[in-house]
């Protein structure tokens, strides 16, 4: 904790603040710690056909999740999507970011015309690039159709994969954006003038003094990112593709989704529950590990 | 320093690629729907705008769609939006509070059962926590659609990193005219907290207004549909035969609050955002 508070900075009692947490406690209680324990639990038991008796089982689920070959293969498509949906929105962002940092007229008008997009639900990225890529009705999905390419996102799965990875990037990249030129904008320009003193191109002088002054923020944006590519996509892909043509964009959470909500097949969705959590936890551990910019407690 | 012609150049595609898609919504939701099914959008405005809108707003586009009134949706987003950022705003102000300006047995515990909500996103933790609004009996009603969404620590975190920087000499002088720690919250910290408030507010709207998974799961009944859900239920497979100018209309409709608060309190937003990461 931080520097320890005199007691004359601090009020007096046990009751009260005990109150004033109760409502967080509360909900934080039923529908985090309760929900997070039952998907523990669930997933040591197996339910038989008629979900009349269920069975402890230990940790067979997971046994059955990890041996599962259509489970695997949804994982190594989760990566995919996830780091190209990361790398597309960081990649793009930067690029932007660095142009919108440069000495130019009229930038913050550019930097509004580019932050909007983050407002835009994952959904309605979904209904717009659905718009522009409906193979019969889409003017794009018709060009490429017309330019003899066969291009129908709801027959080919890579058409699939390619629509929902750009259009959920699409829609990062002004997230992504807004934290690239902050912190180009936090570096000093002196430190920038004596590299330009120097003699260092301008090339140069990005890859060796401001690319690694950015690199903790690249860091920070890319587990945000893969958490992002991870669960928010759900809209994106439940509005655009359902997980298919077959199981071609059926991301982890949408595998959590079609077995818990449609299969109803409540075990393995806890399992498959559990494992993502302590993918998140993994992942925001090595965030609060190496990123040191990170809150201090 | 030159100026640089490069930069514009880029920017300017950068902007377009942004807005393209915006704009083609824009176009489809003024024509009518056997134009858009031919496949035949044209790149500028048609004649039906305002009918469109009316149509989707009302719910009376006939047809193929079964759509709910986007009047009606829009008003349940606006509410879940609302109560979402209020109620998280609310509840972590106090906790914040209490964290700091208090020294209570049992305060690191809470401080951390808080803490680990962070790492869990909501969806992560979806299925479980449908099952509990079952045996809570709150499926299908807005209490069920917005408290499970209230349980997070980002508002108490900045709350609390905002609350150690205000002087502490506050709490000595507030005690020295015998102001009780209710009425230090109420005369010192909130007002101190005003900026912090309206830019975290304007984050958990969109973040209130986007959300979809749980919606989607929650809600049966149609009458509490959310636009989002509702967009989605109307494109269906997406047949060419659809009704795309009210769906296009809807959509514009479902993306306009979000990106009007974004664009119009861009310094709050921006705040907001990077704080609530750091």
């Amino acid at each position: 904790m931080s520097r320890p508070a005199p007691a004359s900075h601090l009020f007096r009692g046990t009751a009260l603040p005990w109150l004033l947490l109760l409502p967080q406690l509360v909900i934080t209680g039923l529908f985090f710690f309760w929900p997070a324990g039952q998907a523990v639990w669930q997933s040591l038991l197996r339910e038989d056909a008629f979900g009349l008796r269920s069975e402890f089982v230990g940790l067979e689920n997971f046994a059955d999740v990890l041996a599962d070959p259509t489970w695997l293969a949804s994982f190594g498509r989760t990566l995919l999507f996830s780091g190209s949906v990361a790398g597309l929105a960081l990649v793009a962002a930067l690029f932007l970011a660095v142009q919108a940092d440069r000495n130019i007229r009229g930038a913050s008008a550019f930097k509004t015309l580019l932050i909007w997009p983050y407002a835009v639900a994952p959904a309605v990225a979904a209904v717009l690039w659905l718009f522009m890529f409906h193979p019969h009705i889409g003017i794009f999905g018709r060009m490429l159709n017309a330019a003899g390419i066969a291009w129908d996102y709801k027959l080919n799965g890579n058409q699939a994969m390619l629509l929902v990875i750009v259009a959920s990037a699409w829609k990062q990249v002004s997230y992504n954006f807004i934290f690239f030129l902050a912190g180009l904008q936090s570096i000093p320009k002196s430190v920038m003038e004596a590299a330009a003193i120097d003699g260092a191109s301008p090339r140069y002088r990005f890859w060796t003094v401001v690319f690694p002054l950015l690199s903790p923020t690249a860091f920070f944006l890319l587990v945000v990112n893969l958490v992002y590519a991870f669960f928010d996509t759900f809209g994106v892909i439940h509005a655009l593709t359902q997980g298919g043509p077959g199981k071609a964009t059926e991301t982890l959470i949408y595998r959590v989704y079609t077995d818990g909500v449609v299969n109803l097949n409540l075990g393995s969705s806890a399992a498959q529950s559990v494992i993502l959590m302590v993918l998140v936890v993994g992942l925001t551990f090595v965030q609060f590990r190496y990123v040191e910019r990170r809150v201090h407690y | 320093m030159r100026r640089d012609p490069m930069a514009y150049l880029w920017l300017t595609l950068g902007v377009l690629i942004f807005a393209f898609p915006i704009y083609m919504t824009l176009i489809g939701s003024t024509h009518d729907a056997s134009t858009i099914g031919r496949g035949d959008v044209p790149l500028l405005p048609g004649p039906l705008g305002a009918e469109n809108y009316a149509n989707a707003w009302n719910g009376t586009g006939g047809g193929r769609i079964q759509g709910q009134p986007a009047g009606l949706m829009l008003a349940n987003s606006l509410i879940m939006a609302l109560c979402i950022a209020a109620g998280k705003i609310a509840i972590s102000l106090l906790s914040a509070f209490a964290v700091v300006y208090f020294r209570f047995p049992g305060r690191m515990l809470t401080f951390w059962l808080i803490f680990v909500t962070l790492m869990l996103p909501v969806e992560v933790r979806i299925i479980p926590t449908f099952q509990v609004m079952v045996d809570l009996s709150l499926t299908n009603s807005m209490a069920g659609l917005i408290v499970p969404l209230m349980a997070s620590a980002t508002a108490t975190l900045l709350f609390r990193q905002f609350f150690l920087t205000i002087p502490r000499e506050y709490v000595e002088a507030a005690k020295v005219d015998g102001a009780g720690p209710l009425r230090f919250f109420r005369d010192v910290v909130l007002p101190l907290s005003i900026t912090n408030i309206a830019a975290l507010f304007v984050i958990l709207f969109i973040y209130g207004w986007n959300q979809y998974l749980w919606p989607l799961l929650i809600i049966n009944d149609r009458s509490l549909e959310t636009i989002l859900v509702g967009l989605t239920k109307m494109i269906g497979n997406g047949d060419a035969q659809n009704e795309w100018n009210i769906i296009m209309a809807t959509a514009v409709m479902a993306m306009l609050p979000p990106v009007a608060v974004v664009v119009l309190m861009q310094r709050w937003f921006i705040k907001g955002l990077t704080e609530t990461e750091k």
